[in-house]
């Protein structure tokens, strides 16, 4: 799949959350969307990825 | 004859008139013409449809009059397209409070403001705040400030925090929606809920703006299909990293004219 355009290597399936602790992103403060849609958060945990997905996933710094 | 206006009124003139002719006998004492947006003393041939602000210094004109001056130096058509839109702002910290007076002057018609906090004295290194409005929610605050730059918009204010619960009733409604808050989860938070609840908001966040750096490391980025990211994106206010008004209002700077170009249906960077 293609995560902010990049090519990345995941299992079938796996699921949003399970994605950002692969590529180490810190919990709470990012946003995802998968094919032009938004994931809710309260669905990171159970949103499955696919093959050829494009996920997009912003992470906030603070600060404003 | 030629068909223009002058200081927002219709005005027929014969064809060959010329700019500062047409002022010498309209308005003798003015000291300040504006063609179109453009300041100008020189004295130019006119066209079909121009617009002609004459400015007398010092002098307060009629409300209707005031209106049509302070968008003289708008690029035409801009100041109409403005003035219908809405936009929210979510926190009024260093961004918002920037960004609102920002858009203020822009004139945009409709601003919904939204903090739960109030005003205090560390807020003052970046926030557009004055002493005097120490202990005044920052809504209060912001709103009595945008009374004074732009008093011909409507300023909507919230004093409530913004959480999943109530953000698509506070911003559902607007065009676009500044995120301006401080802590990265809320951030996140109100992005998530605007994008997932709602089918035609857009989002003009900030994220990367503390310190120092380079002014010329923050960006605006288009990020997902209906989120624009400002910010170099990595520097976060932290431990020895403090956010200081330069590099906070450049970030503001750049949300708020993502914003216009938005309402003006501009949709890339």
């Amino acid at each position: 799949m293609k995560v902010n355009g990049e090519t990345v290597t995941a299992a079938d399936g796996i699921t949003v959350r399970a994605l950002l602790d692969q590529l180490g992103y810190p919990a709470g403060r990012i946003a995802v969307e998968v094919n032009g849609a938004i994931v809710p958060r309260a669905e990171h945990d159970t949103f499955a990825l696919h093959d050829a997905d494009a996920v997009e996933i912003v992470c906030f710094v603070g600060g404003g | 004859m030629l068909q223009l206006t002058l200081n927002g009124s219709p005005l027929s003139l014969p064809e060959g008139s010329c700019l500062q002719d047409v002022v010498q006998q309209y308005m003798p004492k003015a000291s300040v013409v504006i063609r179109n947006g453009f300041q100008t003393g020189e004295n130019v041939p006119l066209h079909e449809g121009d617009s002609i602000t004459a400015i007398e210094k010092g002098v307060m004109p009629p409300q209707d009059v005031l209106e049509h001056m302070m968008a003289a130096r708008h690029t035409p058509q801009v100041h109409q397209r403005v003035k219908q839109a809405c936009v929210g702002i979510a926190g009024l910290g260093g961004l918002g409070s920037n960004i609102a007076a920002m858009l203020a002057r822009t004139g945009v018609g409709h601003l919904i403001l939204v903090d739960f906090d109030t005003v205090e004295p560390s807020n003052l290194n970046r926030q557009n705040y004055f002493v005097s409005h120490l202990g005044m929610n920052k809504t209060d605050a912001t709103a009595q400030l945008l009374h004074q730059i732009n008093p011909f918009i409507q300023v909507e204010t919230h004093t409530v925090r913004v959480d999943s619960s109530n953000a698509v009733t506070l911003f559902g409604g607007c065009d676009v929606v500044c995120e301006a808050f401080d802590n990265p989860n809320c951030k996140a938070e109100l992005v998530s809920t605007l994008l997932s609840e709602t089918d035609s908001v857009r989002i003009v966040a900030g994220s990367g703006m503390a310190g120092y750096g380079s002014s010329n490391d923050i960006v605006t980025r288009k990020r997902m299909s209906r989120l624009y990211v400002c910010g170099d994106g990595e520097t976060a206010a932290a431990n020895g990293v403090g956010l200081m008004a330069p590099r906070v209002s450049v970030c503001a700077g750049h949300q708020a004219n993502m914003t216009l170009r938005l309402l003006l249906d501009i949709f890339e960077v």
